[in-house]
This record gives structure tokens, C-alpha cells and sequence, in this order.
């Protein structure tokens, strides 16, 4: 390391300005308890013991780091792919539900609450619950519902109450306000399982860690690839940023390590229907946090666009803005159309099929600069069978042009 | 002297405060709003200021800030209706909101635009009291508007002391952990919240709200507290009236009829 970074969270939730808890205080013993158990409580051998073996034995870690042979002859360059989609449920969400749901026990909660975009992280909240036998309903945007009906079954498959979400844009953002207004009203028996690096302190720290197990093995996978164990460059999809979190976390103080965040540019930046919150983003707060976000002059949260239900939020984690901010991540914003090509070139070039989340970060290859020799490390948050009604309009559409 | 400090002095039972959205049903009807509120008994007034993302409101006060935003609602036009009202009437005024509103604004250029157009008090329900003190509290402050905090039936001791130290305007006593706009029977439990509270003595006055809706509840709460909030009932009694100065008297009239 050549720059002494030392980018973490302090006590009250705050990476530099950004995060913090600026909640109602109906929540404010909810969240005061986390923050003051979640580090100890997740620290115990014992926890530690249970997450590791979940993690392997159900999650079927580690995700295989994958040298991505075509793609990188196309780039020009070596493309590595953080195998996040060969999860358990297909996607990283996993990953933190599986640590949330063992606090949720120790906080000794028997009604799970979540909220969902894409349905990721619906489903993964939705199958932990199976596991330990709680009561689970998933809050997701009306809009959503239409356009994930694979996962929308597959909660309801796995014994969870999908809600409708319908106000607002009826999509993640509002799934989310209806989230903790249910916590609100039920303080005692719930634990909300967010499933982003987003919401209040210790929200985005917590989920952080527990996603920070895909930059863990990214490290060894590529010591042993590779011969060393660092890449040249991370490539990962925003919304919330839980991916991206998960994928930069043992490289975030690594200067020798260019972090690169993609946001969905819906039908372009500046068209009134987009979610690239590093641009079209101010200060501000959004569900308890400090962050960047999408808002009139008037503070009024603006309702985001994107084809990706991931992708479509307003706002950003607060790690997010303030690695944009301080300029340790560089931002890409990626169209509608660009990710479905990128999609598309995907399944085409190496066989797999990205979520549409997913699929902005492999669009970003187009945008980037490197060399032959640079190792870049994509995160395949997840697999694409939920956006097949996307991608088959997709497909007819480039058969009638 | 600021006029929520001397409703305090004149009156300290039965303070009757109404909550109204800003802007809804019509975005002119703020300032009719306010007159006959305080015509028809209201001794303050919580002026909601519409907000795309209330996480602590139940879907009335939701659908009412949406409207209100969809009329065209912006700060400007409160500000200016908040003036107009002022010509009017001296009935303390507060503004409930949220914190991103403020930031967006500016912190002190919103605190001197409310205070310049008549406001007395903010309350302002996620602004955390950390935060508060660091960043907010020499503000309000400096123009003399009045900061109120709300505590629930789960605050702790601790917490509602630290609280009586940092509230400058009453304490707005949340009578069950639940977003607004609940109604029904004040249950045993409640009282014994309220009673305990009560008995800490807090320096502030107390007000309850949440799931206040009509005479008997009002009453029941103004047995434990100063007086009590009414919000969301309210705002039901506006929809689809179009005589709202007649909607706004009769509802305060049904609310301070003496019970049976």
C-alpha cells in the first residue's frame, strides 16, 4: 500500500459525513440495541462457528473465482468473475440474511420483516426464515411484483407474505418506507433484515461485514490464481451498494486497487428516468442515513428509473458516498440498453446469464481503461433467470429491428 | 417572547393542538385553515409540511402530503402562506416536517425563513438528539424557534431525562410505538405510560398524540398531560369537503363538546 487509508466507520455510523441513524424515535431502541451488540455478538466463536458452516455447507461457499477465457480475449485484458450467482437463491443477498437471521435469534425475534427490489433479497430473507422456522413477510413494490414474478413465487413458495408496497413509485424505495413503518408498529417481537448497505447505523456496517466474505476469498482465490492477492481494478453494480460493499471491503484502505461502482443511467442520465445517484445525487438523508441522493431543491426525494428493480433506488449506501466523494471509487453510469447487450454478450461469451443488476457492471467494461496484463475482478451478484421476461422482449425486439 | 412559551404560561391543562398538511386539500387552504383553528378553539397548531417519504406517518397523513405535492406545494409556498396567516392570528404555530427537507434548504437559512414567516416551534422526528446538539441546536437557538422531541412508550429513563434537558418546546408524548393516524380505546397500558411519565415531573409541558382522534380520547389524554395532538382524524374530516373552514370548525366543535 502506498497511501495510508484508513477508510472505516466510526462509533455513531459515519464514513467521514455520510451515515449515522436519523430515525423516528418509535425505532430508536430497535437500532440502539443492534449497535450496541451487533459487533460483539457477531465476534463470538460460536457465531462465527454457525455463519461459517451455513455459509459452506447451505450456501456453498466459496463462490469460485472464475478466469473468464473469451471475455477477456474480446477486452484485451484478464477478467476474473466473483461467482456471487452460484449461491444458494443465486444471488449475494445470501450472504447477509444468513448473519442477520442468526442476530435476529439472539436478539430473541420471532417475526422477520424485509424489503426487496429485484426479489434477491426477498427470496434469500425469505429462505433463512424457512431454516430457522420464523414468521417472514417481505415488503416489495408494486411495480416490482409485476416485473420479478419468478421471485415473487418463490417467497411465496418458501412460506413468506409478499406485501405490496404501493405508494410512491411503488418500487424499492417505497417497499422500504413500508418496511420500517411495520417495525415501527411492531417494536417487540421484529427484526427488519435490510438487505443493503443502507438504512441506519449499524445497517450499512453490519451488512458490509457480512458481505465482506466475497472480497475475504477474493484475496486467497487470487493468491493462488494469480500469485498475488490483489487485482488491478473491482467491478461492481450499485443500488444499495451490498455487492459492491462486499466485493471492495479488504480492499477499500488498497490504493493499489481501483474500485469501480456502476449505477444504472435507466434511459440516460439527464432523461428524467434514472437511478445514477453519483450524478444526479445530493446530500441528504434517505431511510435514517446520511448520503447521497436523488432529490429536488426542495428536498423532496426524486422517484428513480431503471429496467434493473435492483437498481432502482434513489439513494446510495453511505460507504458508497463517501468512497465517490473522496474519489477512492470512480462511478460509471450504464444505460438501460447498454446492460441488456452486456447481458446478452454475456450469456453469449462465456455461458452465463446475469441478473440485469449484474449486467450494468459487465456493461461497464466498455467504459473502463486497462491494460493486457491488468486483472480485473467483476462481482456476478447474481443469476438472470428472474429477468428472462427483460430479456425475451430483448431478444424479439433485436429480431424485428 | 415566543408565543409557545406564552400559551404555556397562560394555559397549562387541556391544550388543545391540531395538526393539519400544509397545502391539502387545496395548497391555498393553509391559511383558512389555520384562521378557523384557532377561531374554533385550537390553542396551537402543527403545520405539516408535505414530504415525499414520511416514514413515520400512516397512509392519511401519506396521501395528504402526496396531494399537497401534487397541488404544488413547495417551501416557498408555505413560507409565504405562514405570513399571510400572521396578519391574522397569534395562535402559536410549529412546524412538523422532516430532516431532509431542512438540509436540503439549508439548516439556518430554513430556521430564519420559518421563523421570519411566524413559525414558534420545529419538531422534526428524525433528527437524532446527537445530531441535534452538534448541528442544530445553536440554530434554533439563535432565532428563537422552539425544538421538540417525541418519546415513546420504549424510551428508556435515561433517554427522557436527556431529552427534558434538550427539548425547548413541549415534549410531544407518542402514546403507543406506532406510526400516526391509529385510532381506538386509550388501553390500561397507555395510562400507566402516560401516568409515569407524568410523574417524572419534566420541566416541558407534555402534549400526547398519536391515536388521538375525538372528544373522549382528547379528554382521556389531557387527564395525564397538558394536552393532547390531533392529527390524522383531522385531516379524514377535510377529504372530500369542499367548505373547509366549515369542515375545520365543525371538527374542532366535536372535539371540545363536553363528554358524557
Amino acid at each position: 500500500m502506498t497511501k495510508n487509508l484508513h477508510i472505516d466507520v466510526d462509533e455513531r455510523g459515519y464514513y467521514g459525513r455520510f451515515g449515522g441513524a436519523y430515525i423516528p424515535e418509535m425505532l430508536h431502541p430497535n437500532v440502539e440495541e443492534l449497535r450496541l451488540r451487533y459487533r460483539e455478538m457477531t465476534a463470538e466463536p460460536e457465531f462465527k462457528k454457525e455463519f461459517d458452516a451455513l455459509l459452506k455447507d447451505y450456501v456453498g461457499r466459496p463462490s469460485p473465482l472464475y478466469f473468464a477465457k473469451r471475455m477477456s480475449e474480446h477486452y484485451g485484458t484478464q477478467i476474473y468473475l466473483k461467482r456471487e450467482d452460484l449461491n444458494h437463491t443465486g444471488a449475494h443477498k445470501i450472504n447477509n440474511t444468513i448473519g442477520q437471521i442468526l442476530v435476529a435469534q439472539r436478539l430473541g425475534k420471532k417475526r422477520i420483516i424485509a424489503e426487496t427490489g429485484a426479489g434477491q433479497h426477498g427470496v434469500a430473507t425469505a429462505t433463512v426464515c424457512a431454516l430457522v422456522g420464523v414468521e417472514c413477510i417481505v415488503y416489495m413494490g408494486e411495480v416490482d411484483i409485476a416485473r420479478q414474478a419468478p421471485n415473487v413465487a418463490r417467497m411465496r413458495m418458501l412460506g413468506a407474505e409478499v406485501r405490496p408496497a404501493l405508494s410512491g413509485s411503488r418500487t424499492l424505495k417505497d417497499a422500504t418506507n413500508e418496511a420500517i413503518r411495520d417495525w415501527i408498529n411492531n417494536p417487540d417481537d421484529t427484526h427488519y433484515i435490510i438487505g443493503s448497505v443502507v438504512g441506519p447505523h449499524p445497517y450499512p456496517d453490519m451488512v458490509a461485514r457480512f458481505q465482506s466474505v466475497i472480497s475475504e476469498e477474493m484475496k486467497w482465490q487470487l493468491q493462488e490464481k494469480i500469485g498475488r492477492d490483489y487485482p488491478d481494478a473491482i467491478v461492481a453494480c450499485v443500488g444499495g451498494g451490498s455487492n459492491a460493499a462486499g466485493a471492495f471491503y479488504h480492499y477499500l484502505n488498497d490504493d493499489r486497487v481501483r474500485l469501480v461502482s456502476v449505477e444504472a443511467a435507466g434511459k440516460g442520465i439527464h432523461t428524467g428516468e434514472s437511478a445514477a445517484t453519483s450524478v444526479l445525487g445530493t446530500e441528504g438523508i434517505i431511510h435514517g442515513s446520511r448520503t447521497l441522493l436523488m432529490q429536488t431543491d426542495d428536498g423532496q426525494i426524486v422517484e428513480p428509473y431503471s429496467i434493473s428493480a435492483g437498481l432502482d433506488y434513489p439513494g446510495i449506501g453511505p460507504l458508497h458516498a463517501f468512497l465517490i466523494d473522496s474519489k477512492r471509487a470512480e462511478a460509471i453510469s450504464v444505460t438501460d440498453d447498454d446492460a441488456l447487450a452486456a447481458a446478452l454478450f454475456t450469456a453469449r461469451t462465456e455461458g452465463i446469464i446475469p441478473a440485469l443488476e449484474t449486467a450494468h457492471a459487465f456493461a461497464a467494461l466498455d467504459d473502463m481503461e486497462y491494460g493486457p496484463d491488468d486483472v480485473i475482478v467483476v462481482c456476478l451478484s447474481g443469476r438472470g433467470d428472474k429477468d428472462l421476461a427483460a430479456f425475451t422482449t430483448y431478444l424479439d425486439q433485436l429480431k424485428d429491428s | 417572547m415566543n408565543r409557545l412559551t406564552k400559551l404555556f404560561r397562560e394555559k397549562s391543562s387541556d391544550l388543545l393542538n391540531v395538526y393539519f398538511t400544509a397545502g391539502y386539500p387545496q395548497l391555498n387552504n393553509t391559511v383558512t385553515i389555520i384562521r378557523e383553528l384557532d377561531r374554533a378553539g385550537a390553542d396551537l397548531i402543527e403545520v405539516g409540511v408535505p414530504y415525499s417519504d414520511p416514514m413515520a406517518d400512516g397512509e392519511t397523513i401519506q396521501k395528504s402530503s402526496m396531494k399537497a405535492l401534487q397541488n404544488g406545494f413547495t417551501l416557498k409556498v408555505l413560507f409565504d402562506q405562514l405570513r399571510e396567516a400572521r396578519q391574522h392570528t397569534e395562535v402559536p404555530l410549529v412546524l412538523m416536517g422532516y430532516f431532509n427537507q431542512v438540509m436540503q434548504y439549508g439548516m439556518e437559512r430554513f430556521v430564519k425563513a420559518a421563523k421570519e414567516a411566524g413559525a414558534d416551534g420545529l419538531i422534526l422526528p428524525d433528527l437524532p438528539v446527537f445530531e441535534y446538539e452538534n448541528e442544530f441546536k445553536h440554530i434554533a437557538e439563535k432565532y428563537d424557534i422552539q425544538v421538540t422531541f417525541l418519546i415513546t412508550p420504549n424510551t428508556s429513563q435515561q433517554r427522557i431525562e436527556q431529552i427534558g434537558q434538550l427539548s425547548t418546546g413541549f415534549i410531544y408524548v407518542v402514546s403507543s410505538s406506532s406510526i400516526t393516524g391509529k385510532s381506538g380505546e386509550i388501553t390500561q397500558a397507555q395510562k400507566d405510560y402516560f401516568a409515569r411519565i407524568a410523574a417524572l415531573n419534566l420541566p416541558q409541558p407534555r402534549l400526547i398524540g398519536f391515536g388521538i382522534s375525538d372528544a373522549k380520547s382528547f379528554r382521556t389524554a389531557c387527564e395525564y398531560a397538558n394536552g393532547a395532538i390531533i392529527g390524522s382524524a383531522f385531516i379524514r374530516a377535510l377529504a372530500g369537503r369542499d367548505d373547509v373552514a366549515a369542515a375545520t370548525r365543525e371538527f374542532v366543535e366535536s372535539v371540545l363538546e363536553p363528554v358524557a
